[in-house]
């Protein structure tokens, strides 16, 4: 039998929208099996359909020829079928092979730890997944979690691993070592389902790609022979401009000056050591780095969010080091923070409220402690408007929209107040291809009408193709300053992991990095 | 339109499917246990709506209820879970009783003024100065401190009139204290006998407009905006330049503030001074009241009048149909659960949609090997 899993006219409707409509595809044994859509394309409930978390209204799922019929997600594993969810389930308080064998452990009544050891040793050595079975998850990076996530599907005999967007999380390095063990598994005749919205890493590990829009399939296609372009305007259904040109720089003067500034983080960890750098009007600051070296420290600290222990912020000629973040907002400085639910939106505020969540307190939003609603919901409205916020209705909870929608919701706030310095964490996270598009235009059309602008983006493709000046940062250190047009992917990979390209030399042994530097010696080797 | 309608259908939606339940589920278990449920529902009804006196009593055992309802809803929409306003309410009542039997010779509305913001200001201060404090600057859970400053409150009640020589009390053999200057008692709503001898008092509209106050407070100034984006979402509201703590101690004083107001009213309205009795509950029923109402100033004064109403309905119900009254607290009880297992219902109605989306899956499976 050829094909593994077939899904034939899959459909899942919820409350006023068909999320899966006549959903078809077809798994080969032994390949590697992209699906590909924007965000809210359906990818997500067809995979919650496949692993029994939902429950078809109707259509058909066939494993290996025969139809089968899951209640619960219990029901596929016992069938064979292993998901990684794009959030791990693990705890980080046992170690890897308590967390694999958790639920279904070896030994009667009794635990046997050892038997569980030996087990995974076993399984991590079988599928080249190398992680030691006795370490605490709590102390694992996200690239090892992963693994160990992969290593429970197996444990509980998949015969067909799902990958729900495995990349979101990771760094490059990490990403490559995914695709290494990826590629193994098709190797030895695995069948992987493999979701994702980016489409480089598609064409990099995936056999066939199936393209789903707006809930449904819109085509199966080898990778092999089709260009980006090509399955981009499959995935969004229009053309779809990948690089966006940008105008040449016109830079006026410093708009924020950032001295020798140290910040402590919540756990009293100072994340951020002496960082000086200075953004100035029209143009676009990038701070390129790993997730966990203190670039978000960095700007919640020129926010007046986190707590600066020394050094000074300025801005334009002011010190602000010690003034409230209320303040800097009416100063002029907007924040759009990486966590757009945790952080950036009230999801349980209508529109019209979360866009004056930063400003209520001026006028026309309220006046005397009273709130105008009027004044808000008209403002609302006209930036719904302008940034084409989907659906445009200010009544609906933030919650309710889509991921790139409520950063849509964000961004027009914090732009709708006209401020001289943007700050943006990881402006485009789990976006799909036309809204991050979007975006980038929207953060370009911003500098060429002269606001400051600082970038921070753990993707570097991102940080590269809009930043003018790139800040690179490591353990907490500004490592160096590159020009944005000429800096290239290896130089600014070299310095995320600490490396002067010219030395090659580590500068510092940083614990958090201490996980990708087996990739990185290789790396400097392929320099030289 | 539709969505709003739909919205608020949905809030009043679940605490009457909530209520029925409970209704029912009391209906069944006064049929077991051998009485006729119309009968005993009926004499409820009448004993709670019955005659303006049985309506007047209803009201004005809900205006305690609905004006701390008021302030623990304000706080539970900060996220917080004001536990100890029946201390509130006693130290509210003692400071408005205090006031009331002192100055004298101050005008009526004047010295009734004075009582009424005397009891605010002591709830004010329960509530908010060391739970608040604490809870904003070293994270002490406030379920746990309005608990035992409620102790506290109450104790210290019980200690101003309990001992022989203690401050406030009058000298003989009965543990009360002065009875407050009667210039300072509130008129009775209306000037109808019935009225006058269920002790109604203008307090009830003073607590319909607390009710308007709240909801005007929570609703329509920045200050309601924050404590509602505080309840929402913290790390927004601080990532907003809303000063969190600030506004978490000012929560819980406030709701402090109303409980300490209808001590005050309850003093100046119907009980006129502090006697041996602490057992009102009303801070504790109160926190029903609230989560009935969804926290909704208006489902506050409904809620308020429909536990009142199972409260002097009871009494009549005992009289009438021989049911213990106490069936009205295993009401309650049936309540408090259904609303606190609203979530349940949903569940429910998943399960079942499920059920029958799988029946639905096998027909079309079927369907599709026959053909």
């Amino acid at each position: 039998m050829d094909a593994f899993l077939e899904v034939a006219g899959l459909t899942k409707a919820f409350p006023g929208v068909i999320a899966n409509d006549h959903v078809d595809l077809t798994l080969r044994q032994g390949e590697v099996h992209a699906i590909l859509g924007e965000n809210g394309a359906g990818k997500s409930t067809l995979m919650k359909l496949i692993y029994g978390l939902y429950q078809p209204d109707s259509g058909e799922i066939r494993l290996e020829g025969k139809p089968v019929h899951f209640n619960s997600p219990r029901d596929a594993i016992r069938a064979g079928i292993g998901m990684v969810h794009q959030h791990f389930m693990l705890i980080p308080a046992l170690t890897v092979a308590d967390n694999v064998v958790l639920g279904d452990e070896p030994g009667g009544f009794r635990y046997d730890r050892k038997e569980a050891i030996r087990r995974v040793r076993a399984l991590s050595e079988q599928y080249r997944l190398t992680v030691d079975p006795t370490v605490k998850i709590g102390s694992l990076t996200v690239g090892l979690q992963q693994r160990v996530e992969i290593l429970k599907a197996f444990y509980r005999e998949a015969k067909l691993l799902i990958l729900d967007e495995p990349t979101a999380l990771l760094t490059p390095q990490e990403t490559e070592e995914l695709f290494v063990v990826v590629r193994h598994l098709k190797d030895q005749g695995i069948p992987v389902l493999f979701i994702s919205h980016k489409l480089d890493e598609v064409r990099d590990i995936a056999d066939r790609v199936t393209v789903m829009r707006a809930g449904k399939t819109v085509g199966s296609v080898q990778v092999k022979g089709t260009t980006s372009q090509e399955l981009a305007n499959l995935m969004v259904g229009r053309d779809v401009v990948l690089r966006i040109d940008k105008q040449p720089l016109n830079a006026g003067a410093s708009v924020l000056d950032v001295e020798n500034v140290s910040v402590q983080g919540h756990d009293k960890h100072e994340r951020v050591k002496g960082v000086s750098f200075s953004v100035r009007a029209g143009e676009i600051f990038g701070i390129a780095g790993i997730d966990g070296n203190g670039q978000f420290e960095l700007v919640d600290a020129i926010a007046g969010l986190a707590k600066v222990v020394g050094g000074t912020v300025r801005f334009n000629g002011q010190d602000i080091t010690r003034l409230s973040p209320a303040k800097r907002t009416q100063s002029g400085i907007a924040y759009v923070p990486q966590d757009r639910q945790a952080d950036g939106l009230v999801l349980d505020f209508d529109l019209v409220e979360n866009t004056i969540l930063r400003d209520f307190r001026r006028k026309p939003f309220s006046s005397g402690g009273w709130l105008r609603a009027s004044a808000a919901r008209v403002y609302a409205e006209s930036l719904i408007k302008r940034f084409d916020v989907r659906p445009p209705n200010a009544s609906r909870k933030a919650g309710e929209l889509s991921g790139g929608n409520q950063q849509k919701v964000i961004l027009a706030r914090e732009v709708g107040r006209n401020p001289s310095l943007l700050i943006v964490a990881q402006p485009t996270r789990g976006l799909d291809v036309g809204a991050i598009e979007g975006i980038h235009r929207e953060l370009l059309k911003l500098r060429d009408s002269g606001k400051a602008i600082i970038l921070v983006s753990l993707e570097l493709d991102e940080i590269m193709s809009l930043s003018d000046r790139i800040g690179v940062i490591h353990d907490g250190q500004l490592l160096e300053i590159v020009d944005g047009p000429s800096a290239t992917r290896e130089q600014l990979g070299l310095l995320m992991t600490g490396i002067h390209p010219e030395d090659g030399m580590p500068l510092a042994v940083g614990t958090e990095t201490s996980s990708s530097a087996p990739s990185s010696p290789k790396e400097t080797g392929g320099q030289s | 339109m539709n969505n709003v309608w739909r919205s608020a259908l949905r809030g009043i939606g679940t605490p009457i499917v909530a209520s029925a339940i409970a209704i029912v589920i009391g209906g069944i278990i006064v049929s077991l246990i051998g009485y006729n449920p119309l009968t005993v529902y009926g004499s409820l009804i009448t004993g709670a709506f019955g005659t303006l006196f049985n309506l007047s009593s209803t009201l004005t055992g809900a205006v305690p209820l609905l004006v701390i309802g008021l302030g623990i809803a304000i706080a539970f929409r900060a996220g917080l879970f004001n536990i100890g306003a029946e201390g509130q309410y006693w130290v509210g009542a003692m400071a408005s009783v205090w006031v009331g039997y002192h100055f004298n010779q101050l005008p009526s509305v004047l010295h009734i003024i004075l009582a009424l913001i005397a009891g605010m200001i002591a709830g004010g201060l329960w509530g908010g100065v060391i739970p608040g404090l604490t809870k904003a600057y070293v994270g002490a859970h406030e379920v746990i401190t309005t608990m035992m400053m409620s102790y506290i409150g109450i104790f210290l009640v019980e200690y101003m009139i309990e001992e022989p020589n203690a401050p406030m009390r009058l000298k003989g053999y009965i543990p009360e204290s002065p009875a407050i200057a009667n210039n300072t008692h509130l008129l009775p709503a209306l000037p109808i006998t019935a009225v006058k001898q269920a002790q109604l008092s203008v307090s009830i509209y003073i607590a319909i407009a607390a009710a308007i106050v709240a909801w005007l407070l929570l609703k329509k100034t920045t200050f309601g905006f924050q404590i509602r984006s505080i309840g929402f979402n913290q790390r927004a509201s601080r990532y907003a330049g809303m000063r969190v703590p600030l506004y978490t101690i000012l929560a819980l004083g406030i709701s402090g503030v109303f409980a300490g107001l209808a001590g005050g009213l309850q003093m100046l309205g119907v009980e006129y001074q502090l006697n041996d009795s602490f057992t009102s509950q009303y801070g504790y029923t109160a926190i029903v009241v609230a989560l009935l109402a969804r926290n909704n100033p208006f489902g506050v004064i409904l809620a308020a009048i429909f536990f009142s109403a199972l409260n002097t309905g009871g009494q009549n119900m005992q009289q009438v149909s021989g049911v213990p009254s106490s069936l009205t607290d295993v009401l309650t009880g049936l309540i408090i659960f259904f609303v606190a297992a609203e979530r349940l219902i949903p569940v429910f109605i998943g399960w079942v949609r499920r059920r029958r989306s799988q029946g639905r899956a096998h027909d079309a499976q079927e369907g599709g090997t026959l053909a």
